[in-house]
């Protein structure tokens, strides 16, 4: 982090008249492990770095990204927002003056057990070796791989009012797949952490489970080879946690998004069927619906004490008890719109601008136990393990699949069934929710490729969510 | 940075090679402008000054990789790729042999730049936003330089250089009613600009009329290159891949296996001859200037690239495995005329979010988008309200696809995910008997 401060006082230095400047500056190391079919792949090791340059002159705002940090670099990126700054002063859609100044202090880090560099390169693709050796159970698993990625963001963000705000986060990444095959039928499983993306070390490998957890996924992929279709009709569904947070971040999540209600998104990720009008008064879901942005969860993928605006976070409920309360929107969005928000306008990296996005979006724990929502299905499908995803620009009409589906009779857990999907209507959706699970079978998960914006860019954000409930909904499989 | 810049950065990294160490240096950059725009206004603008190097380290059969961010300053770039260097030669003895390590060890040399004009981006969009006066319109302007190279201690010096813009806009009337449009290219010219404008004011007032509300159900569907670009898009997930075939992960495994056909009249190929992207890969191969995927409705080739060539023992052909030139022979409907064979159905402007319902029957679930209308006698009579379709593309582009056009549009790419892409296709439209709405 030294010497991002460094730079900043560089830049600070040359920094042109400006009414607010800001500089993001951000250092990245990423490396990534994998061993498919016991042949390790080439490991790659990333290293990046840049400033962005935000500047606030003559009535305009413009940007300047730059992956030169020399003094001519940063002078240069300065004089390109300003230019940008002119132009947007005549053409912009709203005044620079509602963009939010900074004057906060604050530091952040993610709580790492075990330090990325505490196992050697050689040990971690010995791990991985085992790992990959236990999903090779039989001859119709016909590839297999098992991964280990890791990835630590020093970001320190300094305003011409005396902001300056440092964190970093740091990811350690398991995963393993299987993938069956028996004629024309393909199947194929993940687990081992590969779609459960916490912040922490090393310690990571054992809360997944990538050690043992391959003999399970390997079983999996091979037991939904010849398990019959999921059934079609409208069953009851309960969904796993790790459904759970690709329904909350697709039709509770996007649709929140303020950028997306003030028509930023309209040309690429979208719109929203959530108006303004809605806020205070609208019926999101039952009255068993509780969603809150929250920022202190230890471990979530979004984690933190301020966003890229500068803004501390702080924790704030969105939906309460089924009704519509406040929209996901940074504090340039919320002055534009004259709404409450949240802390949460983020930016994918150095070279892009911060804008609405979702952060932590959880859905709070009921009191059911997983057990006491499968007793209440008479006829229904369990689906674990998202696997397609697809829904309107508005963010209503949605249809999602998933790897694994197990059927539900009379209260009791029966077979698996194959290429399980269901379809719905998001405002209809979550008023069908009639079970929540208990805080001890809530899981902190999240999406790690949520992409949105022009430019485009894709980030991580946190979902924790218990196991869930919903009545009647349209359920299918696929070609027999 | 010039091509002189980055192979002198090359020569002094290879001149720190130790013993029978081999290099490959990849540089991609992008001097660009982005303006994103809302309500004919500028919403967000500014600008991104980027240069990233890879690298790949070899040592008899072990390899390691490694990448970082580029000023600009040639002293203190050479200081902060020499740190990587080292720490990759660091790992090299961690890392086992690699039987699959394929690079080309035949140097060879190439440049090529193509021509653009470009506007000062502030003026263009100073044009943009008078000419579209009274318009709704959102969407973003990307221009600028994009230039990639590659250099190796065997002696490949390739480079490849291109500016162009594009501007992906839609124009609103309410709610999710809207109409798409776009202009990318390396030429500006007002007038195209003009044109395009004047085309989504008569869609929108077809637009304006009160929306046809469908029942889910199968209907008669005219395809534009846009909207047939997102299935395409489907079956370049996976679909063409050398791996996804030997590991029967294709979405095309029934096709392959002689259990679905497609229409004798889809033939797909990778037009790499297109020289939008460059014709090397990371390793040091020229790729060929077409790849046959899909030829007359039968499976022909895969892309291969380096590393799986080497597994499955295949030449390499492609520098990734899905397409980035993707193109359709035309048809021998002429678009003119598209409208009235379809006679009364949809005619869809856009498709959009798709994935697969179920991948091993190539079965593909998405939404219409933007100017989605109802025809009635050849016309558009009214706008259709989103829905939902899922159909098997061995159904859409086999026994249900009627024909295609005889005019194809050259799609480029907006995508900016890790910076501005340069990805194209070439497609006609496709008219087809039967399009499965299910919400």
């Amino acid at each position: 982090m030294q010497h991002l401060a460094d730079t900043a006082r560089r830049f600070a230095a040359l920094a042109p008249a400006a009414d607010y400047w800001s500089i993001r500056l951000v250092a990245e190391e990423s490396e990534h492990l994998e061993v498919r079919q016991g042949v390790a792949e080439p490991c790659a090791l990333s290293l990046g770095r840049g400033a962005m340059v935000t500047l606030m002159r003559g009535g305009g705002l413009g940007y300047a990204a730059t992956s030169d940090l020399s003094d001519a670099g940063l002078a240069a990126a300065a004089r390109r927002a300003a230019a940008w700054a002119q132009a947007q002063a005549r053409l912009g859609l709203f005044s620079a003056g509602l963009y939010p100044r900074s004057s906060a202090h604050l530091e952040y880090q993610s709580r790492v057990a075990q330090p990325w560099a505490s196992m050697t390169v050689a040990d971690k693709l010995d791990l991985l070796q085992g790992a990959c050796d236990a999903l090779e159970i039989d001859e119709r698993i016909v590839d297999w791989s098992a991964w280990l990625g890791h990835w630590r963001v020093d970001q320190l963000l300094v305003t011409s009012d005396g902001g300056h705000i440092a964190q970093t986060w740091e990811y350690t990444e398991p995963g393993l797949m299987a993938v069956a095959n028996a004629g024309s039928q393909t199947q194929r499983r993940h687990g081992g952490g590969a779609d459960w993306s916490q912040q922490g070390g090393l310690e990571r490998i054992a809360a997944c489970g990538l050690r043992e957890d391959g003999l399970r996924v390997a079983e999996e992929a091979l037991a939904l080879l010849g398990a019959p279709e999921c059934p079609s009709g409208d069953l009851d569904l309960i969904l796993l946690p790790s459904q759970m947070v690709l329904q909350i971040h697709e039709s509770i999540g996007h649709p929140l998004e303020l950028d997306r209600i003030l028509g930023d998104e309209r040309n690429y990720a979208g719109t929203s069927f959530v108006t303004p009008d809605m806020f205070g008064n609208y019926m999101y879901g039952s009255g068993l619906l509780d969603v809150t942005f929250d920022p202190s969860v230890p471990g979530e993928l979004a984690s933190g004490v301020a966003d890229d605006e500068g803004t501390p976070t702080e924790r704030a409920y969105l939906i309460r008890q089924g009704i519509l309360e406040r929209p996901l929107g940074g504090a340039l969005s919320q002055a534009r719109a004259g709404l409450p928000g949240v802390a949460n306008a983020r930016a994918s990296a150095w070279d892009r601008p911060p804008i609405d996005r979702m952060a932590n979006l959880n859905l709070e724990p009921g009191d059911e136990t997983l057990a006491g929502l499968i007793s209440r299905v008479e006829r229904g499908v369990l689906m674990d393990t998202n696997r397609s995803w697809s829904i309107d620009d508005s963010r209503n009409k949605f249809q999602f699949g998933c790897e694994l589906g197990r059927l539900i009779e009379d209260g009791e857990l029966r077979g698996l069934v194959r290429n399980p999907n269901y379809r719905g209507i998001s405002a209809n959706f979550w008023r069908s929710l009639d079970g929540v699970g208990d805080l001890a079978s809530r899981e902190v998960r999240g999406v790690c490729n949520c992409g949105k914006g022009e430019p485009n860019q894709a980030v991580y954000v946190g979902h924790a969510a218990p196991p869930c409930l919903f009545r009647r909904v349209a359920v299918f499989g696929g070609e027999a | 940075m010039s091509p002189a810049e980055f192979f002198a950065l090359a020569d002094a990294l290879c001149a720190r090679l130790k013993g029978n160490e081999v290099l490959f240096c990849g540089l991609d950059g992008e001097d660009s402008d982005f303006v994103r725009l809302n309500q004919g206004r500028i919403r967000q603008a500014g600008a991104v000054h980027s240069r990233s190097l890879g690298l790949t380290l070899i040592d008899g059969a072990r390899q390691v990789e490694g990448g970082c961010d580029l000023g600009g300053d040639p002293g203190q770039d050479l200081a902060i790729v020499v740190d990587l260097l080292g720490r990759l030669r660091e790992r090299l003895p961690q890392v086992p042999e690699d039987p699959y390590l394929n690079y080309s060890t035949e140097p060879g040399t190439g440049e090529h730049r193509a021509a653009s004009d470009l506007p000062d981006p502030a003026g263009a969009l100073t044009g943009l936003i008078e000419a579209a006066e009274g318009l709704d319109l959102v969407g973003i302007w990307a221009s600028g330089d994009l230039y990639s190279g590659l250099a190796s201690s065997l002696g490949h010096r390739y480079w490849h250089q291109g500016a162009s813009f594009n501007l992906d806009w839609s124009c609103y009337l309410s709610g999710d009613k809207a109409v798409k449009a776009a202009y990318a290219g390396t030429h500006w010219d007002p007038g195209a600009l003009d044109a395009r404008l004047a085309e989504v004011r008569r869609s929108l007032s077809v637009m304006a009329r009160p929306p046809k509300v469908l029942s889910p159900g199968r209907y008669r569907a005219y395809l534009t290159p846009q909207a047939l670009k997102e299935l395409t898009d489907m079956l370049s997930w996976g679909g063409f891949d050398l791996k996804s075939h030997r590991t029967h992960q294709t979405p095309l495994l029934r096709l392959v296996r002689g259990e679905r056909t497609m229409h004798p009249a889809v033939s797909l190929y990778e037009d790499q001859a297109r020289g939008l992207n460059p014709r090397f890969t990371g390793e040091g191969f020229l790729t060929p200037d077409r790849v046959d995927l899909i030829a007359a409705g039968a499976y022909r080739d895969c892309l291969v690239e380096a590393r799986s060539g080497k597994e499955y023992g295949v030449p390499v052909n492609a520098a990734g495995e899905s397409p980035e030139s993707l193109a359709m022979d035309p048809g021998d409907i002429p678009r003119a005329e598209a409208l009235a064979r379809l006679g009364e159905g949809l005619a869809i402007g856009n498709l959009w979010y798709c994935n697969w319902s179920d991948p091993n029957d190539c079965r593909v679930t998405g939404m219409t988008r933007f100017a989605t209308f109802w025809v009635e006698g050849g016309e558009p009579v009214a706008p259709v309200a989103v829905m939902r379709f899922d159909d098997s593309l061995y159904q859409l582009l086999g026994d249900r696809l009627e024909g295609l056009t005889q005019e194809r549009d050259l799609l480029l790419s907006a995508d900016t995910y890790g910076g501005r892409g340069s990805d194209s296709c070439l497609l006609p439209g496709a008219l087809v008997d039967g399009l499965t709405l299910t919400l």
